[in-house]
């Protein structure tokens, strides 16, 4: 049995307290009026006359696009009232981000783990109690998940622009879509979602308690087996609608038809990335002696694979639209390579070049501190992979990793340590009554 | 000069890998094993060293990603850059998406198809090349191990290799060294 140790529900604690505190103070340092935004950029404006320079053209740009407002007698303000929607976004998204973050990493692992059980996989399911305890994040993630999704739904902040009326009623495009981005329809939608989703972790966990407790007849695995072929189904039509709901209507004029599987690749490079770690954490504890470094290989393995996946359906997606370069598409790269190139292509730096030239070598799959380090770097490449699907769209050009943005990393993450590890403590980190344990603890590559 | 070497027959690999083992115990050399299919884990058991073909493979790869650079940005930027779709051909960064699927192809390419070269070449394989087998059993349902004699004491030698399982052993002259 695994008992958490004070320090880490410690460290879990401060790196919770610490966030909550920095997500307020970006809460409360938003701009209420047009009169402080100007204040603001006066003020950012005079600290230096390079900046200076650079945010002139900035505005000029913004009166560019608000061609038609500037024509209005208030045109200089327009521009102004469209900074403070995004800096009043601006905690709201890195929230939110942050939020979606961690959620997917115990959606991928959970998608992770039934495809285990689906293929019978003979070599995971020593690491079977691990993915279980990450997945216990999805209860309590998906919940707070949930209530930011209603909250956007019904237009308390404006992180979704088809949820406002005032935008919609203007806007002939998202009323063609009202049909199915309407406040209802998402939260319900969110909650079957959900409730799919932790209906099979539910049972998942607990068929897989049962069949330690009674191996006969593998009574409870074989269900296990059932449900986790049944989830999949239902997870990759839910994930795929989830992604056009959560992330793609944050820009209602954009589509993409692969962006499922995008969201999908991301998600589950992430969640695979966190079971290694974890993994590796225990067993440096002492706490996994049935893991030998072969296991290691192996998600190491997954880890370059999918990283390259996530790739392979990145570059499909923005090479078919580079490519063809039709205007209705192409904003959506052209406003994330002008304003976000930093982001944009370090991401892909970190998600692509690093783990691809790290991971190649089949010795260094084996080394704990290699694994960690392409692990780090995977989990904050993807975590930029979710910032520049929804900031764009929420901030625009005020984006910044800033004080809210940390803050919100660090309060989710705090929490994702206390519930995982927490959930580490309620069973044997060896799922004995598995059919398959015996050649998983053998497993040699 | 002739060499003596003893072969070994074995009819399961299960029994070939003890034998090899102990074999290489008593501190005997191994010529060559033959065996009609891989069997897991003998090169380990027989000390072999690691092959270093996937190493040659990564930097052929590195060899088609260049040659795919060179060849389009001579090509489409620098020979002729032609407004071809509007596509911006003033640099090869600018144009790169587009050559993505080539240079991701050629780089396959090259690494895949100077491998195999590579590895027939190390392991000396061609199509008229004389086979070298010493037994055609080997090739069905046989294994055979390859002993070197040298020095050593045939009788002692060849009641170990009795001990380890063997179904049939010959003491073979050989007269040239075909390694």
């Amino acid at each position: 049995m695994y008992t958490l140790s004070n320090r880490l529900r410690l460290f879990s604690i401060i790196l919770m307290v610490v966030g909550g505190i920095g997500l307020v103070s970006g809460f409360l340092s938003t701009p209420k009026t047009i009169e402080e935004v100007k204040e603001k950029m006066a003020a950012h404006d005079a600290h230096g006359g390079g900046h200076g320079e650079s945010h002139a053209e900035e505005s000029g740009h913004g009166n560019q696009n608000h061609g038609e407002a500037a024509a209005d007698a208030h045109g200089g303000d327009e521009h102004y009232k469209h900074v403070l929607h995004q800096l009043q976004n601006k905690p709201w998204a890195s929230l939110y981000v942050a939020a979606f973050f961690f959620f997917m990493i115990a959606l991928g692992v959970l998608a992770f783990y039934a495809i285990q059980f689906a293929a019978q996989a003979g070599w995971s399911p020593v690491l079977f109690r691990v993915m279980e305890a990450i997945t216990a994040y999805l209860v309590p993630g998906g919940i707070i998940l949930f209530v930011i999704l209603a909250l956007s739904g019904f237009h308390v902040n404006h992180l979704f622009v088809w949820a406002d009326p005032k935008v919609v009623e203007h806007d002939a495009l998202i009323q063609g879509k009202s049909g199915w981005l309407n406040g209802t329809g998402f939260i319900i939608r969110a909650a079957i979602f959900l409730g799919g989703w932790l209906l099979y972790r539910h049972f998942a966990v607990k068929y897989s308690r049962l069949q330690d407790e009674d191996a006969t007849g593998n009574k409870w695995y074989k269900k296990s087996f059932k449900i986790s072929a049944g989830f999949l189904v239902f997870f990759i039509y839910t994930e795929s609608m989830m992604s056009w709901d959560w992330i793609m209507s944050f820009d209602p004029h954009w589509f993409s038809t692969l962006f499922g599987w995008y969201v999908f690749a991301s998600l589950f490079v992430s969640g695979i990335t966190t079971i290694a770690l974890i993994t590796i954490y225990l067993k440096s504890k002492g706490y996994m002696e049935f893991v030998n470094n072969s296991h290691i290989h192996d998600l190491a393995k997954f880890m370059f694979g999918i990283s390259i996946f996530w790739t392979y359906l990145w570059f499909s997606q923005f090479m078919l639209i580079w490519y063809s370069n039709i205007p209705e598409e192409v904003t959506y790269f052209i406003t994330r390579i002008e304003d976000y190139k930093l982001p944009f292509f370090g991401m892909l730096a970190m998600n692509f070049i690093f783990p691809l030239l790290v991971l190649m070598n089949s010795d260094f799959k084996r080394v704990n501190w290699f694994v960690v380090m392409a692990g780090i770097v995977i989990l904050c490449g993807h975590y930029i992979d979710v910032y520049n699907m929804v900031m764009p769209a929420t901030v625009g050009e005020s984006w910044f990793i800033g004080v809210s943005e940390i803050s919100a990393v660090l309060l989710f993450l705090g929490l994702f340590l206390f519930v995982v590890f927490r959930a580490l403590t309620k069973a044997p980190l060896l799922a004995k009554g598995n059919p398959y344990i015996e050649e998983s603890k053998h497993f040699h590559y | 000069m002739a060499s003596k070497v003893i072969h070994a027959l074995y009819i399961d690999d299960d029994v070939l890998m003890d034998a090899v083992k102990k074999v290489r115990a008593e501190h005997y050399h191994i010529e060559e094993v033959f065996t009609p299919f891989p069997v897991h884990g003998l090169d380990k058991a027989m000390g072999l060293p690691h092959t270093r073909l996937a190493i040659t493979s990564f930097m052929y790869g590195c060899v088609g990603l260049t040659v795919a650079i060179l060849m389009m940005n001579f090509i489409m930027i620098e020979d002729w850059p032609q407004d071809i779709g509007g596509k911006p051909s003033f640099s090869y960064l600018e144009n790169m998406p587009a050559f993505v699927p080539i240079m991701f192809e050629l780089t396959v390419f090259f690494a895949a198809h100077l491998m195999v070269i590579t590895f027939y070449m190390r392991s000396r394989l061609w199509p008229f090349k004389e086979a070298e087998n010493p037994d055609l059993r080997t090739t069905d349902d046989h294994f055979l191990m390859e002993v070197d004699a040298g020095n050593h004491d045939v009788d002692t030698l060849t009641s170990l290799l009795s001990d380890t399982g063997a179904v049939e052993i010959k003491v073979i002259d050989k007269e040239e060294d075909n390694h």
